[in-house]
Parts: structure tokens; C-alpha cells; sequence
């Protein structure tokens, strides 16, 4: 039987989700082609306001890449608008002309924003918050201008003022009603947050009706009814949303506000369904993601034939993602003479709450300042709890100790992401199942924290608790050096987050206490920074003396030179040459390392280069955090036991892995049978050949802590080992704590979260193709030093003054 | 006691880099040089106070401190004071800058 053709008409966060829910229940049951308007793959539109606000880039923001479409066989056509929906023959047609026919076809067609139709709104410089375009056309409109004017006092419009706040712009903020966000919160807790806005800079002009926006081509001011002006270089306008049903009416769907559908998500016609913002349910229309990725459980177990509970509505709660606002509303926002209030009121530390009961039940919550206990009386309303026997005090604030809410006391089905619809429950469960160790981890297996982010503190307590002794709350919380409360993680993240390129902007934008760092973050830094970029430019000055010297200090300020020999295999023309060089330099010792190679110790700072010139082979990198040395054994070329070539595979891995930075030395070797002449058991990676393939061992040590490495996999050929070491690699690159050896961090993410990732082959050929790009950077420091005249001045030279 | 003082002309202004320390050697002394972000350069005798030694132009350089880059030990590069938890001290040299001339003092 040939598949069913479902096609979606839009690609943004309630459509995807729908799609990934049906991907979950019948992965092989359609061939799936989605439409949409917009030139990117699906991102959270949520976090648009923190992209305005400098705080993450676009790229930072999606939330399903090219890739996934590709690897779960979607037809994307992005930048294609679908202009007709034929529903008779069962088929839709984009603005390019195509024609596609379906089986089944979802409306997730979303909103646009609500444009007041006034003389001017035409001009340039006048948008609306809705998508990345109108996101870069504020930003860009920051950099030339100086003055925007934000219509629209609600949850959007508030969160575009303060993001062209951050971009350096004056913003007036230009409201109807006498009272912010009026839909969310009453009179005294809207008049709180004028007044922490206006602390924050933003200028309000309340009860104020526009009429006119004036300019030339573009904006330059607006008009009242009460004939007022103000300047404005930009205008956002965010005061309202409008469900994208036009099509949908022309289509002969049925239409009120938004595209109407039953419990089932069905529209008036058969095989046509809706989800998300454009589609009206018993006559209510959702803006927020909680509901809508409510419904999109629902279609997505309806279009694949399971049992489908109904979905009946939802409960929403909304808060504004400001910084320094902390507020939460749900429900109804005023009393009336049905209802009573209980109501919390600390002018003086800024707090407010109220909750409103209607016959022994929560009806509305209204918080502002502490809203902690937020989640806990949300929930008591959506289930609509009996709560006569609560104290007025108990339900403000949390039972038992003041201000703390302990993980311990929260019912297992009460909801953390109310974004995603995440119970502490489902996190628990998560974390057991699944051994998680970090919000990032509990994200990808939950959806729990993947929308406005609200929840991760929560989440991180949920961890911490679960996990108890084995939760590293060191690795959590330790600061990276006392030059920064932030830990590595942290600090990772923020680079990551922030876009943070150099080592001077880190510690600017982090807030440095130390100007130019420490021993122990500079490094760090150094090699964060060039894990995230590839093309970061290394800076010399921030390595540690055997790294910035590229040869080994010694105690009495010599240094010692150790050329490589790929695998442990010399020459008899590299042997003599290292025998001159050792002469005629008067090197004082000659001696075989422990890792199958040639030491020089002894020689002097100034002679440094010329014995790599006269050695001219390449830096064996004893001194790097980088791979050191793949020892190897005779294996099968001379070995009777030998099973494969150990050291022909020993050279290929030493010469693809040279010279690549990583958060601590690593060190390899290949073994060509079970004896194990090369030590396989205690390298941070260990190859063993057996009969027809290979077994990689990681996370060994032979240094300070003695640790086995533990069998990674069993594979057959050379190209799977190569793909499974270099994937092994690059994800401990890109997790790894800086000076954290592969054996504690191996321990730190367990055996099986690391096998985990290698096995998902869209992961394993991501990490190989990061690090490619990384590889593709380096260079051989002896020889490029040797070509360097002013960096052979400033780190080789010597000055010698002589006086008379 | 007669005190000899010696000015003796140890680089170029230009040449050198900043965070990146030279050694100098005059006569037997040997000396290590640092130019810092700021600008200013300071002269330092060329050897750790911790007790098995070690040089200390190699060291990395944070603003007004070199930490010494065989022990780690953070040394001012104002007053040579090793800084807690360690102890001890360099002995400085006075710098001079003309033109684009550096000059160190040694007594
Ligand atoms: C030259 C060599 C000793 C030798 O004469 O054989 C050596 C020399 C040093 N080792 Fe090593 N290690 C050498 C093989 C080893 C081995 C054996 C091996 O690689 O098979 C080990 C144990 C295996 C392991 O690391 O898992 C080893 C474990 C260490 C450790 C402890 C690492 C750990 O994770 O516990 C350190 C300290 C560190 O890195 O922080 C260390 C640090 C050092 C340093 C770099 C100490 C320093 O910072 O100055 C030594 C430099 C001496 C010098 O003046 O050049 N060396 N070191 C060996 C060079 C191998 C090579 O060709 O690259
Ligand atoms: C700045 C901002 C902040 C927000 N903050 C929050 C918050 O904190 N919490 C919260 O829960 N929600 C928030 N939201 C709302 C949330 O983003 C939306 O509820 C959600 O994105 C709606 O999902 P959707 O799939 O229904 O619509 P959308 O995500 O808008 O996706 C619809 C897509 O369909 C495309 N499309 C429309 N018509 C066609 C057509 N004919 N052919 C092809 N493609 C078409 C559109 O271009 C669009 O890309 C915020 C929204 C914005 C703009
Ligand atoms: S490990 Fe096996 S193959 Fe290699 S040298 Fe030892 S005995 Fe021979
Ligand atoms: S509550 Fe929004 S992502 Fe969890």
C-alpha cells in the first residue's frame, strides 16, 4: 500500500509540533509536504523577543534545522505561499504554481499582527512583531534611528519595547486603556510594572488613541485624537493578533474568528483539519504555545487513527519575558460580586498577589514581584481543586518553609513546562529511564524548557534532586576560576548564546572581575572559544608556557623537543638526523618516552629553532592539550598473533587527529590482538584488533587516577571505527570541562548517554562534520615559526646587553 | 659602601609586544622584560623566588601580574610581591622610556 500524502499549509511552531507528534506514532505512515511563507526552517517565535533584546541570534533560535526535514523525508518548500486549496479534487496550489494533492490537509496557518488601518501605516519604518523580518527590520531601523514608538501597552508590545531598549533606542510606548497589559493584570499590579519599565527607561503615554501616523516615505511621528504628536523613527505595532483564515474562508472551510474545528481538530470539511493560532475551538482562539501544543497531540493521534482523548480547551497563564519583571496572570483578573478575593499587597518590597475563588476554587491569579508559587496555585486551578481547607496565608505562600518551594512537596503531575505540557512526573520519569544528567539532556528527551525557557530553574532543581548524590552539583555551580562566578558550562553557553568571539569580549560582556583573567580561565577560554568557532584565531598569548613555547619547559628554564613519529615508527634517516641535531646543539639528553617517540631535553630557549630547523619533522605536541602520541604494536606485519595492522591504522589516526585542540591531552594506541602490547586498556581512546574487526575501549588513564577504559563498541571495518572515534572525539570537545581527561569525563556522562549519541546517526555525522571544519584550521607550528621572523623576536630571542 | 648605578639601553619601545616577556641578560644578570596592555613596562629579575626556581618570561601576563610559568605562583610586576596564598618576592628594576628607547636601572 502506497503511503497517505498529508500536507501542512504553514511551518511554524503548532504545525511542526503536530508533525513530530506524528513522527512519533507512525514514523512510515505518510509521505509529508509542508508549505511556508517564510524563508526558515521551523524556530521559536517565542524567543524572537530575546533576539530582539541582543540576547540570542536567529541561528540560536531554531528549533528544527534543515537536517530534521531532510532526515524524516519532509518535502519543505520555504518562501512558498499556498494561494487555493482545491477541496473537491483534494489539492492545494502555491503562489509558484505548484500543485500538490493530499489525502489529509492541516491548516497551521498561525496569525499576523493586527495592523491598525490609520492614514500612514503604509510608511517605512512602521512594522509589526510577528516574525524574524520584522525582528531584523527593527533591529536594522536601531542602528540608523534613534526614537520608535511602540502601539500596543501587552505582552508583546512591552517585550518589543524593551528589546529596542537593549538596541540603544529612546521608546515611548503608546497605550489605549489607563493601565498596562489590562488583559493580564489589574490596575495595581499594571501600575507596578509601568513603574519598574519606567525605571528600566521606557516612557509611557497612556490612554492615548493614534489617529494619524505622519512622514514623509518614511515615519517621522504620530498623531492623537487628542491632537498630541510625538517623533518616531520606527513604530511597532503590537496590538493584536489576527488568525491567518482567509484562505481557509476562500476555501470554502467554515470561519468565524479563526478557522473553526471540533474537539478533534476537524474542520467543516472532511480530511481539512487546523492547528494552532488560526484555528477557533468553541469559539476561543489561542496566542500562547501551551494549548496549541495541546491540540496538536490531539490531531496528530486522530490523523493517525489511535485513541484520541478530545481536546476540550485549555487554561492559559501568561507571563512577560522582561528582565527584572517578574509576573504571572491566569484566569480571571478582576473580582465581581460572585467571587472573593484573598490579596497579598508588599508595596515596600514590591509584591503583589491575588488569587480570586469562586465557590471554594481558583478562578484567576494575578502576581507581580514573586511568583513562585505561581505554578503550584495554577495548577489547583486548572483542576479545580477543592481549596476551603487551605489558609488564606497557605495558599499565598508556599507550605512549610517561607520562600521555599521544595521539589519534595510537588505533586508528580504538577506541570513545570507549561509551554510544552511537561509534569514533574514526566521529568522524573525521564531522568530514570534515560539517565540524564543536565537541563540540556532533559530538553531533548522531554520538550520540557524548549519554548520561553521559563522552566530551566525549575528543571535544574528537579535534576538535582533526583539524582542526589549523584548529581555533580560541583560541575553545576563550580566558578570557573575567581576571576567569575560563572562555570564552564556557563560560560560555554553564554559563548554560544551571545555569539562571544574573542577572549576580551568574553570577559567584557561576562563582567570579568579580573581585566585580563587568570591562569586558569584564560586558557580555558582560549579553547572554548575555538571549539565553538572554527575560524578563531588562537591567541598565543593566552596558552600556558609548553603550549605558547611549543616545546617543553624544564626546571632549570630549558626546554625539550619532541618530534613526531607517527605510531611509534622511525626512520634510519630521522634517527641520524636527531643524533646530529643532538651533537652538534650538545643536547644533554637523549632519552625514549614513554610514548614510543624521541625526546630532546635540555636544549636552550635561543636554540629552540634552529634544532627544529635542522630536525625539520614535525611537533610531536608533548607539550598540548591535543593528541599526544598513538602508540602502536608490530600487529600483523611481522606478529604471529597479530590480527590486523595496528600500525598502519595507529599512523592514519595519529596523523588525522595531530594538532587538534581538546579540553586535555589525549592520548591513543592500537593493539593488534587481546595481548595488548600497546596498553589499549588505559588511553583515552585504545584500539584492539580482533578476528575480522576492532574493539575501542575510552576513557582510560594511566596517570594520577588509574582508570580501565570501557568497550565503546565493537565494529567491523576501518571506516566505521574512524566515524565512531571521531564522533567520540568532537562530542568530547564540545562537553568536555577545559583540563577534564576523557576518563572523568566519561564518568561525569556515563557509558551509555555518550553511546547514546553515537548511535544517532544524525549526531554522529554532525559531530564528524564539525570536526572536519575544525581540522581544516591547523598548521604545523615548528615550520610556520621558522617562517616567522617577528614571532621567532618575540618569543625566541634573547637580548644580551653588554657593558663596558 | 661606594653603589654603582648602571642605565643600559635593553630594546625598542616599538619592538616589543605586549603580554609577551623577553630576557634580557646583562653581564651575568638576567633580566625579564614585559610590556602590558596598558603600555607600561616593567623589568623584573628573571627568576621565580619559589624555592626550586625557574624563569619567568615565559609566564603569562594579566594586566599588572606575570604568574610564573613553572608554578603558577602570581607575582606583581610593580613591586615583585608574590601574591597569596604564596609568598615572597622579585627583586624590579627601574624602567625609564625615552623616545622610543628602554632603558633599565640596575644598582
Ligand atoms: C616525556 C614523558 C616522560 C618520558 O620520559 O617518557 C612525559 C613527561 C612529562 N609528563 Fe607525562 N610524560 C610522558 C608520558 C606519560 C604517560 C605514558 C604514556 O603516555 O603512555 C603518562 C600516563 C598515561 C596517561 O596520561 O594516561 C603520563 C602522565 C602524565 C600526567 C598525569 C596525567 C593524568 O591525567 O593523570 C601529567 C600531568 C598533567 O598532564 O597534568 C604529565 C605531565 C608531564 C610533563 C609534561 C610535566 C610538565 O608539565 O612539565 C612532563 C614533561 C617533562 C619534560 O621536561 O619534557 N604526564 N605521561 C612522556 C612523553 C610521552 C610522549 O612521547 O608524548
Ligand atoms: C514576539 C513574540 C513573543 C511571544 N511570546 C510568547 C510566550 O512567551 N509564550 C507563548 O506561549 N507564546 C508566545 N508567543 C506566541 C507563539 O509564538 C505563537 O502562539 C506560536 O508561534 C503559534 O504557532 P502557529 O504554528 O500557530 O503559528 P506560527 O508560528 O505563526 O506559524 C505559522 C506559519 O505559517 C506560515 N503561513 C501562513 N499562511 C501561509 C500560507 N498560506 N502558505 C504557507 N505558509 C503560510 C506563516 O508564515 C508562519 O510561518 C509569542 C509570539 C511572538 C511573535
Ligand atoms: S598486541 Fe598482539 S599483535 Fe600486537 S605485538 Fe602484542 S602480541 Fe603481537
Ligand atoms: S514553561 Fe516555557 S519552555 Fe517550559
Amino acid at each position: 500500500m502506497s503511503k497517505k500524502r498529508l500536507v501542512m499549509i504553514g511551518n511554524g511552531m503548532a504545525g511542526i509540533r503536530t508533525i513530530e507528534e506524528i513522527l512519533k506514532l507512525g514514523p512510515e505512515m505518510f509521505e509529508i509536504t509542508i508549505f511556508g511563507s517564510e524563508p526558515h526552517p521551523n524556530y521559536n517565535r517565542i524567543q524572537l523577543s530575546t533576539v530582539l533584546q541582543g540576547d540570542a541570534e536567529v541561528s540560536d533560535i531554531i528549533l528544527n534545522d534543515w537536517n530534521w526535514y531532510e532526515e524524516n523525508k519532509i518535502t519543505l518548500y520555504t518562501g512558498e505561499t499556498i494561494v487555493k486549496v482545491d477541496t473537491k479534487n483534494q489539492r492545494v496550489i502555491s503562489n509558484e504554481g505548484r500543485i500538490t494533492p493530499y489525502d489529509e490537509l492541516i491548516f497551521a496557518t498561525g496569525s499576523s499582527s493586527l495592523m491598525l488601518p490609520l492614514p500612514g501605516v503604509d510608511k517605512k519604518g512602521v512594522t509589526g512583531f510577528r516574525d524574524i523580518q520584522d525582528t531584523e527590520t527593527m533591529m536594522e531601523a536601531a542602528r540608523q534611528y534613534k526614537k520608535a514608538v511602540v502601539i500596543g501597552g501587552g505582552l508583546l508590545g512591552l517585550e518589543a519595547a524593551r528589546g529596542l531598549l537593549n538596541l540603544g533606542m529612546k521608546v515611548d510606548v503608546v497605550h489605549l486603556v489607563g493601565h498596562l497589559m489590562e488583559r493580564q493584570l489589574d490596575p495595581i499590579a499594571g501600575e507596578m510594572l509601568k513603574q519598574e519599565l519606567e525605571n528600566q527607561g521606557m516612557n509611557f503615554l497612556l490612554e492615548k488613541k493614534t489617529t494619524e501616523i505622519f512622514g514623509d516615505e518614511r515615519v517621522r511621528g504620530l498623531r492623537f485624537t487628542d491632537g498630541t504628536e510625538v517623533e518616531a523613527d520606527l513604530v511597532v505595532m503590537a496590538i493584536g493578533i489576527v488568525p491567518n483564515a482567509l484562505l481557509a474562508s476562500e476555501s470554502g472551510v467554515r470561519v468565524n474568528r479563526g478557522i473553526v474545528v471540533n474537539d478533534l481538530m476537524q474542520t467543516s470539511i472532511p480530511h481539512v483539519y487546523a492547528v494552532g493560532e488560526c484555528a477557533e475551538h468553541r469559539e476561543v482562539t489561542y496566542g500562547l504555545v501551551a494549548p496549541l501544543y495541546e491540540q496538536a497531540k490531539v490531531l496528530a493521534e486522530k490523523v493517525c487513527h489511535r485513541k484520541v482523548l478530545p481536546y476540550e480547551g485549555s487554561v492559559t497563564g501568561a507571563q512577560l519575558k522582561v528582565a527584572g519583571v517578574d509576573l504571572f496572570s491566569a484566569g480571571e483578573i478582576t473580582e465581581d460580586a460572585t467571587s472573593t478575593v484573598i490579596r497579598f499587597h508588599n508595596e515596600y518590597a514590591g509584591v503583589y498577589k491575588k488569587v480570586i475563588l469562586r465557590d471554594n476554587q481558583i478562578v484567576g491569579i494575578v502576581m507581580y514581584g514573586d511568583t513562585k508559587e505561581s505554578t503550584r496555585l495554577f495548577r489547583l486551578m486548572t483542576l479545580k481543586e477543592d481549596i476551603s481547607n487551605l489558609t488564606d496565608m497557605e495558599l499565598l505562600q508556599p507550605i512549610g518553609a517561607e520562600g521555599t518551594h521544595s521539589i519534595n512537596d510537588m505533586p508528580d503531575d504538577e506541570m513545570v513546562c507549561g509551554c510544552n505540557g511537561v509534569s514533574k512526573g514526566d521529568i522524573v520519569s525521564a531522568i530514570h529511564e534515560h539517565s540524564l544528567h543536565s537541563v540540556e539532556e532533559v530538553k531533548g528527551c522531554t520538550n520540557a524548557g524548549r519554548s520561553c525557557g521559563r522552566c530551566k530553574p525549575i528543571i535544574a532543581d528537579i535534576l538535582e534532586h533526583t539524582l542526589g548524590e549523584e548529581f555533580d552539583s560541583s560541575e553545576q555551580k563550580v566558578a570557573m576560576c575567581g576571576c567569575t562566578p560563572l562555570s564552564h558550562d556557563e560560560v560555554v553557553d553564554e559563548i554560544k548564546e551571545k555569539g562571544l568571539t574573542t577572549i576580551k569580549e568574553t570577559m567584557n560582556v561576562l563582567a570579568w572581575q579580573n581585566e585580563e583573567g587568570c591562569t586558569k580561565c584564560r586558557p580555558a577560554l582560549n579553547y572554548y572559544l575555538g571549539m565553538v568557532h572554527p575560524e578563531y584565531k588562537d591567541d598565543r598569548n593566552s596558552r600556558l608556557v609548553n603550549e605558547k613555547m611549543h616545546a617543553n619547559i624544564q626546571k632549570d628554564g630549558t626546554y625539550s623537543v619532541v618530534p613526531r613519529m607517527y605510531g611509534g615508527v622511525t626512520t634510519a634517516q630521522d634517527l641520524i638526523r636527531i643524533g646530529q641535531v643532538a651533537e652538534k646543539y650538545h643536547i644533554p639528553l637523549v632519552k625514549m618516552t614513554g610514548g614510543q617517540r624521541i625526546a630532546l631535553m635540555g636544549v636552550k630557549k635561543e636554540d629552540l629553532t634552529a634544532v627544529w630547523k635542522e630536525l625539520d619533522m614535525p611537533s610531536g605536541y608533548a607539550y598540548g592539550k591535543t593528541l599526544r602520541t598513538v602508540k602502536t604494536c608490530v600487529g600483523s606485519t611481522f606478529c604471529r598473533f597479530g590480527t590486523q595492522d595496528s600500525m598502519g591504522l595507529g599512523q592514519e589516526l595519529e596523523r588525522m587527529f595531530e594538532r587538534l585542540d581538546t579540553p586535555h591531552k589525549v592520548k591513543m594506541s592500537v593493539s593488534a590482538c587481546p595481548r595488548n602490547c600497546s596498553e589499549s586498556g588505559i588511553k583515552d581512546v585504545g584500539v584492539v584488533g580482533i578476528d575480522g574487526g576492532w574493539e575501542i575501549y575510552v576513557g582510560g588513564n594511566g596517570g594520577t587516577d588509574l582508570r580501565a577504559g570501557d568497550l565503546l563498541y565493537t565494529v567491523k571495518t576501518k571506516e566505521e571505527l574512524l566515524e565512531i572515534t571521531r564522533a567520540f572525539l568532537q562530542y568530547y570537545r564540545e562537553t568536555g570541562h577545559y583540563l577534564e581527561r576523557t576518563s572523568k569525563w566519561v564518568e561525569r556522562f556515563g557509558l551509555d548517554h555518550i553511546k547514546e549519541v553515537l548511535e544517532n546517526e544524525a549526531k554522529r555525522v554532525e559531530l564528524n562534520a564539525r570536526l572536519s571544519r575544525t581540522l581544516e584550521r591547523y598548521e604545523e607550528p615548528w615550520s610556520k615559526i621558522l617562517e616567522d621572523d617577528t614571532a621567532q623576536n618575540n618569543y625566541y630571542g634573547k637580548r644580551e646587553v653588554l657593558t663596558t | 659602601m661606594n653603589k654603582v648605578t648602571l642605565r643600559v639601553k635593553v630594546a625598542q619601545y616599538s619592538e616589543i609586544e605586549p603580554r609577551i616577556g623577553q630576557t634580557i641578560q646583562v653581564m651575568d644578570r638576567k633580566i625579564a622584560l614585559f610590556k602590558v596592555t596598558n603600555g607600561k613596562v616593567y623589568a623584573i629579575d628573571n627568576r621565580s623566588p619559589h624555592p626550586k626556581g625557574g624563569v619567568l618570561s615565559e609566564g603569562l601576563v594579566s594586566g599588572e601580574y606575570v604568574f610564573c610559568p613553572v608554578y603558577d605562583w602570581k607575582i606583581s610586576l610593580v613591586d615583585g610581591k608574590v601574591q597569596a596564598p604564596d609568598e615572597g618576592q622579585v627583586k624590579t628594576y627601574k624602567v625609564e622610556i625615552e623616545g622610543d628607547d628602554i632603558f633599565v636601572v640596575l644598582e
